[in-house]
């Protein structure tokens, strides 16, 4: 496949979709497809059969706004309709050419405006299921410009000059990961997609696998080129079995184009990739436990260095990045790193995909330029608190992470913003919660969850997670001192310094920051014996007056 | 395994598709996947106990999964879990004994704007109430 040959197929495939008046594009997300889009879909189809209207029907990835699915959105009008069923669909058909419905049409522009899409600029426009999709939207176009046209050193020079950081949470800059395993000595390199998005409450990643896997991979052909690699693993969830099927599916038709395989573009260069499942451990999101769980081993991991960019996959040297990540090479390569470092906050650039959940009008994927206030996300593109309630904190992070209250939403969004405030930016996970969350109660989950997580190697985590756990649900029971609270802080700093791998270390965030922001809550608990948010079942109040410390 | 050459690496691919197959992973199973791919079988039972995808128990003829991940507590898992550890008089993790129904958690199964999520013998149902889910619980104790 030259890209002679490429712009040929794009070319075909735009001149075929022209034919069609219309194009309705049905989301077939989780979110979406759990509502019934496939049999909305199948009833469009025949809906389109009997009016007779030349109109392409098209399944496509996660569109958004999943609070207002199922979506469809007419093409080229770009009309976006919600909670459309089976019933609407000769309705929705009827209408092209005249007048948009108007009982169903879905006014989200404040949601829209503020955001900016290039990881996800193909969801919602492409069938996940065919590379001819992929390829009329510039597909692969990045790929095979990078392997004529340039130098694998100019390629990681392009990602350098961008300052992509890292999406999988740490932002550890990617161009120096990259020049790392470049300069890294051995015949035999690996490229490894961490696609194991562990940190729930959070679902960037399986949207853009389940939605644009092609662009994954060809992210990982580039990064394979870069580095000198010629083998790569994605390492899937096994809760996404639909990721799973996309990415196989994908991966058969990039072989099938001869974009994987043997001599890519007529090059020398030759590349491919398997899939490996993971069996839900939240540890294998770090590196070295996820190598280990390639490998197929338990997922424990190991200290560092060495680092994987050294000696990571079976002692070779391996590039590790998340999903995010990837997806954004290929726009880079195409547009020129300046472009990208264009956008964004001083020392975070590009966009950033946050999965907004919990207690929000506008659940669903947004996409938004770095360095935006988390005020602008929460508010005008997530619509709010819902019913009334009143806004007491965001989640990022996930169990990594910590609560920032309502004080601090003017902060603009970047790493190091994040981690100013004692949280982290995490994979992408943003979690509304209003007044009836009790934060003691909420970093009790995150502790538990951990707890669980923990694979058990180092005893700061394995034990202390552990302690910490019973501390924090005497808390909520309404028997904790204030004397736990300064063993709980105690042991927090033990944890965090003392543990081997990130899981340990970042553990003690979501209790650390609601000890910072929201201290009262668990005074409340223990010294008036009372749980405001109605969340924590005390139920033998305080009788005799409780001794207060000094 | 022949489809990824018997290569030792490949256990963990190996257990998922047996698993798939037989709903749970039995000791003659293990033995048999340790021994074909050459692995000490201590290795594939650590394997096996260190995921929690993995389930050493056969599962009941109906499976309902309550998602336990953040957005989903924040809007009221917990009570789910609850509700039909009530209902059905077993813990998470266990199957009733006429084994026709397993209660299950899961960590997150990516669903989190239709919070909470339940996975009624995997089939994803959102925004869902104690009483929807004790409603398909009736039904199902029935089959």
């Amino acid at each position: 496949m030259t890209i002679e040959e490429l712009e040929q197929i794009a070319e075909s495939v735009r001149a075929e979709n022209a034919k069609y008046d219309f194009e309705v594009n049905v989301c077939m997300d989780l979110a979406c497809s759990s509502q019934g889009s496939e049999k909305l879909r199948e009833a469009l189809v025949k809906a389109v059969e009997a009016s007779g209207k030349t109109v392409l029907v098209r399944r496509t990835g996660c569109m958004g706004p999943c609070s207002a699915g199922p979506l469809v959105r007419v093409d080229p009008e770009e009309t976006l309709y919600r909670h459309v069923n089976a019933d609407h669909a000769e309705q929705i058909v009827s209408s092209l050419g005249g007048e948009p419905v108007p009982a169903l049409q879905c006014d989200l522009s404040e949601h829209f405006d503020k955001q900016v899409r290039v990881v996800l600029e193909n969801a919602g426009h492409i069938d996940p299921e065919k590379i001819d999709d992929y390829i009329a939207r510039d597909g692969y176009k990045a790929l095979l410009t990078a392997l004529v046209e340039m130098t694998p050193g100019g390629v990681i020079h392009r990602i350098t000059e961008s300052r992509l950081r890292g999406r999988g949470g740490g932002g550890y800059p990617t161009g120096l990961k990259w020049s790392t395993v470049a300069k890294a000595s051995g015949d035999q390199k690996y490229v490894v997609c961490n696609g194991d998005e562990g940190d729930p409450g959070a679902f960037m990643d399986r949207s853009v696998m389940e939605g644009d896997p092609h662009r994954v991979i060809e992210g990982m052909a580039i990064a394979a080129y870069a580095v000198g690699a010629n083998k790569g693993f994605i390492y899937v969830r096994a809760e996404y079995p639909v990721a799973v099927a996309r990415l196989t599916t994908a991966l058969r038709e990039a072989r099938r184009r001869g974009l994987l395989g043997s001599n890519i573009g007529g090059t020398t260069f030759s590349f491919d990739v398997e899939i490996r499942l993971g069996a839900g451990a939240f540890v294998c999101g770090e590196e070295t436990a996820l190598i280990a769980s390639i490998e197929g081993r338990r997922g424990t991991p190991k200290p560092r260095p060495p680092y994987p960019a050294v000696s990571g996959l079976w002692g070779k040297p391996t590039l590790i990045n998340n999903v995010e990540t990837y997806a954004n090479i290929a726009p880079i390569v195409r547009n020129g790193g300046k472009w990208f470092a264009d956008m964004g906050s001083e020392r975070s650039k590009g966009t950033k995909v946050f999965a907004l959940t919990g207690k929000i009008a506008n659940t669903g994927l947004v996409e938004v330029p770095m360095g935006i206030k988390l005020r602008e996300i929460i508010e005008e593109i997530g619509g709010g608190v819902p019913d009334g309630h009143k806004f007491k904190a965001v989640q990022t992070g996930g169990p990594s992470g910590g609560c920032i209250p309502a004080e601090m939403l003017d902060t603009g969004v970047s790493y190091d913003a994040l981690m100013a405030m004692g949280s982290i930016m995490g994979s992408g996970g943003m979690i509304v919660m209003d007044d009836t969350s009790c934060m003691v109660n909420v970093a009790r989950f995150f502790i538990e969850f951990c707890m669980t997580e923990s694979c058990g190697k180092c005893i700061p985590c394995r034990a202390g997670t552990a302690q910490m756990h019973t501390l924090l649900t005497r808390i909520c029971d309404g028997a904790g001192t204030l004397e736990d609270l300064e063993l709980l802080e105690d042991l927090c700093s033990t944890v965090r310094e003392a543990s081997l791998c990130g899981l340990g270390q970042t553990a003690p965030n979501p209790v650390l920051s609601t000890l910072k922001y929201f201290r009262n809550e668990y005074i409340d608990h223990i010294v008036h014996k009372r749980c405001l948010a109605g969340v924590c079942k005390i139920e033998a109040p305080a009788e005799t007056p409780v001794e207060v410390l000094a | 395994m022949r489809k990824n050459g018997f290569a030792r690496h490949a256990l963990i691919e190996t257990l998922h598709t047996v698993q798939s197959s037989f709903g749970y992973l039995d000791d003659d199973a293990i033995r048999f996947v340790a021994a074909s791919l050459r692995v000490p079988l201590s290795q594939a039972y650590g394997v096996v106990t260190f995921y929690h995808y993995f389930s050493l128990k056969p599962p009941g003829k109906h499976t309902v999964t309550i998602c336990a991940g953040t957005a989903c507590y924040i809007k009221g898992a917990d009570k789910l879990v609850a509700a039909a550890e009530k209902r059905l008089g077993i813990a998470q993790g266990q199957t009733t004994k006429d084994g026709q129904i397993s209660l299950m958690t899961a960590r997150c199964v990516g669903a989190c704007s239709r919070a909470p999520v339940i996975l009624s013998d995997g089939a994803v149902a959102g925004e869902v109430t104690a009483e929807q889910m004790l409603e398909q619980l009736e039904r199902w104790a029935v089959e």
